[in-house]
């Protein structure tokens, strides 16, 4: 039987990268499947994708997909400077960001904050397990407030929230999900694909080695006990045609900048996101309640990003050459006549 | 002219308060003196500060266009109350001083003559504008000096068109500024001469342009195709991008479109810049980082990754004196040995050192091509003194050969490979292997670029053997690349020396000066001028040319020394002296001369 291909005529093992060598049961290793999974029904490219990512178990999975493409595994917490100087560089790529809480909340925080600053047209996922795996189990700087350790020490310090961060910096889509949630999780990797800018998406995803045990706030058990959606998430893509029929008022519906749509189905409370302030509320009440937020907090598909802000042209700067970077001759010689 | 006056041979200082606007006043002065065919060379002392702390502006005027700098001043504006008795006490005796009159010189020194002039009173009374009235000040020192040095009044209206060449409202002020102290000194001092005189002349400067290193640099970087810039702010590095900035909004924009040709990032931190600059070569554009010192501590790892992963990037160093913060505005050629081997492990980095202006816009070119050629970082090792001061150069070469992309297979390569290539596989046996670009369209294309152990094909790997193969080729690589840096510039005596010199960067203009006058007292030296790291082979012949070869350098440890000496066998590395300057001024002649005199026991 032959396989099925998609719409550029690929199969889905053209998806698919080296064998995982992370854990049996690693969260990540589910994000990689989704992850496929939303590249092959996409059609995306595999030549136009860069796969890039720091340090850290999270940092080795796009090894794990699309073996095809262009990867780069860099240095720790250093993956959105690589990013956007290879955006820049060749706008035609499709970049997406493999990160950890370790690489993006702690050594790269920096990094993070002026990625998401800029705007730069990138896929952006951290995959969140709460814990430093590759050095055996350290408290990363996501680990909740009374979060335990799997030797027992309890976490006192105050948690980063990589969503409420990049709210606050203005990032132009922000989404929270769980590795275990593949219906949810594809059409918001697909969604922050097809959008221009950073597409931020802080996915909780359990170390089953360091801390999947009670107590933790990262593990399967607690994420399945406390996931609160926010809505049910659907992506159509712009070469689907659209037929949904809903209530008026049970769903918003996103136009994305290619001709995408994203439908938001309302499942608990009424959320705009477009409301930037509202998406902060929704986080903070939700962490009274003790429950995780997942689903599409916020999306802003005016903003510029950063290689349109910089006016860069649609042709990779990369594949320009003499003619077009060189001052020509006439020029060359009034420089030197302005320096007499 | 007086009898027995000096001709077009002094040294100017201005001592003022930065932040006050005396920049300007004396790049008049020196473009008024440069445009009658005097050579000049400025050297700009400043403090690492906005306003109101003492800066010093030295201009050396000689005959022969000697660039080093000098020691003490013979012509001296005071301006500076602060400083006003140590300016004094350095002036050569027989000098001019030329002072706020409400300076007291009483009982001070009697071997100077003094140019009292009210410059305060002259401001208020006789500016107009009130809110340029404090730059204009500096403007009327620049009146009294042409009087008293006899610079025709002309030529300083050219210098004020050409220092303020795109602000043409300024030029009337800055001339009624300037006629205000001419008219001073033709009403107080006309009938008094001094010791030197300036006079046009022709022969020396003809055809020569100013330009600081910095300027020429970024100039290169536009010539050698730059397309992406990261930079974070640092004195002494930020005027190079800063000056691409200016070229890239003249030259890379598009008329029509407004597209710019070129991103030019102010990153978040030296870590970000350098790795925007990286990940952009890694995707194939000719990418570039600028910095100093401080910096260059922050880019070490990335420069590791970039030297073990094969990824191409321009990287300048604009040095400053260290460690830590140091002396931010003062020159220094410290960071040779850190650069080198800059990151941990075994890492070695090509280096190119720029003496001149020239090769600033040269070497910035040639950097491109060579971190393209050899996929690797190429640091560009420049200095305060060169980058940020005005130096004489001839205008510089319109380049004519094509960019060197190094080794890239495309789309069509990779048909006829029938996708058969290894990212890290010595096809060629230069070690020098082929990379793709992300975006090539071809199933083969893709390899994953990592800082961790990997094999020939680009897989990941722990093996002992393919680390040790994998290291071993990157040494061969780097051998290859030695015989494609810039050759040394040999500069033999006129009947060849048992003693020879060797230098780099801005100390070469120290060298040559020191040369003539070594040369006067019966010690001729031959001089080889090396121009890049890893050093060529010819460096060892010119040690064993000579019996005895000083090294000289701006900094204390004598690092080019102790690289020479690691390269040459012991029978030669004991040949080599070390003569260092390390103050954070831009070196002199006499630094060099006196201790070679010295050394060699010549009688003084």
């Amino acid at each position: 039987m032959s396989a099925t291909l998609n719409r550029i005529g690929l199969p889905r093992d053209a998806y698919k990268g080296a064998a995982t060598t992370l854990c049996a049961g690693c969260g990540h290793n589910s994000i990689t499947n989704h992850l496929v999974k939303a590249m092959y029904e996409l059609g995306i490219e595999p030549n136009l994708l860069a796969k890039m990512s720091g340090i850290g178990c999270s940092s080795k999975t796009p090894a794990y997909f699309v073996d095809q493409a262009h990867g780069f595994n860099g240095v720790h917490g250093r993956m959105p400077a690589l990013t956007t100087g290879a955006q820049i560089a060749n706008r035609k790529l499709i970049v997406v960001g493999i990160s950890g809480d370790g690489d993006s909340m702690s050594i790269g925080l920096g990094q993070f904050l002026h990625l998401i600053r800029r705007n730069v047209d990138c896929t952006y996922i951290i995959e969140d397990n709460g814990t430093y795996g590759l050095t055996k189990g350290q408290f990363s700087a996501t680990a909740d407030v009374g979060s335990v350790q799997k030797r027992g020490s309890v976490n006192t310090y105050q948690p980063i929230d990589p969503c409420a961060l990049a709210l606050t910096l203005g990032c132009s889509f922000v989404a929270r999900s769980f590795s275990g949630d593949g219906k949810q999780l594809v059409p918001l990797v697909k969604a922050a694909i097809a959008h221009r800018g950073t597409a931020m998406l802080d996915v909780i995803s359990p170390c089953v080695t360091f801390n999947d045990h009670d107590g933790s706030t990262k593990s399967y058990s607690w994420v399945k006990d406390h996931d609160e959606q926010i809505q049910d998430v659907s992506f159509i893509p712009y070469f689907e045609e659209i037929h949904v029929d809903y209530e008026p008022g049970t769903t918003f519906e996103v136009e994305m900048h290619d001709g995408s749509h994203l439908l938001l189905k309302k499942l608990g409370q009424e959320h705009d996101p477009s409301d930037r302030l509202g998406s902060l509320r929704l986080i903070e009440e939700a962490r009274e309640r003790n429950h995780l937020l997942t689903g599409l907090l916020y999306v802003n598909e005016a903003m510029e990003d950063f290689a349109t802000h910089e006016r860069l042209p649609e042709v990779p700067l990369r594949d320009l050459g003499e003619e077009d970077l060189r001052v020509s001759q006439r020029d060359f010689e009034q420089l030197m006549s302005e320096l007499a | 002219m007086t009898p027995g006056s000096l001709v077009n041979d002094l040294t100017f200082q201005a001592a003022t308060v930065n932040g006050s606007g005396s920049q300007s006043a004396n790049l008049v002065l020196t473009r008024a003196i440069f445009s009658m065919g005097i050579p000049v060379a400025p050297k700009n002392v400043f403090p690492s500060n906005i306003e109101g702390l003492p800066t010093w502006y030295q201009l050396r005027i000689c005959p022969r266009g000697y660039q080093a700098r000098t020691g003490d001043p013979d012509v001296l504006v005071a301006l500076n109350p602060q400083t006003w008795t140590s300016d004094l006490q350095n002036v050569k005796a027989g000098g001019a001083v030329i002072h706020e009159e409400a300076y007291s010189t009483a009982g001070v020194r009697d071997d100077v003559s003094y140019f009292p002039v009210p410059f305060s009173k002259l401001a208020k009374t006789r500016i107009q504008n009130d809110a340029l009235r404090k730059q204009l000040t500096n403007m009327i020192y620049v009146g009294v000096v042409a009087g008293l040095l006899q610079i025709p009044f002309d030529a300083i209206e050219h210098g004020i068109k050409r220092t303020f060449q795109s602000k043409p409202k300024a030029w009337q002020s800055n001339v009624d500024a300037a006629t205000v102290g001419y008219e001073y000194w033709r009403e107080h001092f006309e009938d008094r001469k001094i010791k030197h005189v300036l006079q046009p002349m022709t022969g020396v400067t003809d055809g020569l342009v100013l330009i600081e290193g910095n300027q020429a640099a970024a100039l290169g970087c536009v010539m050698g195709g730059c397309t992406v810039a990261a930079w974070y702010p640092i004195t002494p590095s930020s005027s190079l991008c800063e000056n691409l900035i200016a070229y890239a909004d003249r030259f890379r924009v598009d008329s029509k479109t407004g597209e710019r040709k070129i991103a030019i990032v102010q990153a978040e931190d030296e870590l970000a810049a350098v790795g925007m600059a990286i990940g952009a070569g890694w995707t194939g554009a000719r990418a570039m980082t600028s910095t100093s010192g401080p910096g260059i501590s922050l880019m070490a790892e990335f420069s590791g990754l970039a030297y073990y992963a094969e990824v191409p990037v321009v990287i300048f160093d604009i040095q400053r004196i260290g460690p830590s913060t140091g002396l931010p505005t003062r020159t220094s050629q410290a960071d040779l040995g850190f650069v080198y081997t800059l990151s941990h492990g075994d890492t070695k980095h090509l280096v190119l050192l720029p003496g001149t202006v020239e090769e600033c816009f040269e070497f910035a070119q040639q950097a491109f091509d060579l971190a393209d050629r050899f996929q690797t970082p190429v640091f560009v090792l420049s200095d305060l003194d060169l980058g940020m001061n005005l130096w004489m150069t001839k205008p510089f070469q319109y380049p004519e050969a094509p960019f060197d992309r190094g080794k890239v297979l495309t789309a069509s390569d990779l048909e006829r490979l029938e996708g058969e290539w290894g990212r890290y596989r010595d096809v060629d046996g230069d070690a020098v292997t082929y990379r793709t670009l992300p975006g090539t369209q071809h199933p083969a294309a893709g390899y994953f670029t990592r800082g961790s152990g990997h094999d020939a094909d680009a897989r990941y790997t722990e093996s002992a053997d393919a680390y040790a193969r994998n290291m071993d080729r990157l040494a061969r690589k780097f051998e290859t690349a030695r015989r494609a840096m810039p050759e040394p510039i040999l500069s033999r005596s006129r009947e060849g020396s048992p003693v020879g010199v060797i230098a780099y960067g801005t100390t070469h203009h120290a060298v040559v000066e020191a040369r003539d006058a070594l040369d006067e007292r019966g010690l001729a030296v031959d001089y080889l001028r090396v121009r890049a790291l890893p050093l060529p082979a010819s460096t060892s012949s010119f040690v064993e040319d000579h019996e005895r070869v000083y090294v000289v350098e701006q900094n204390r440890d004598g690092q080019m020394y102790d690289q020479l000496r690691l390269q040459l066998p012991a029978e030669l590395a004991g040949r080599l002296r070390s003569i260092r300057h390390y103050d954070g001024q831009p070196i002199p002649a006499e630094a060099i001369t006196r201790p070679l005199l010295e050394l060699e026991a010549v009688p003084v």
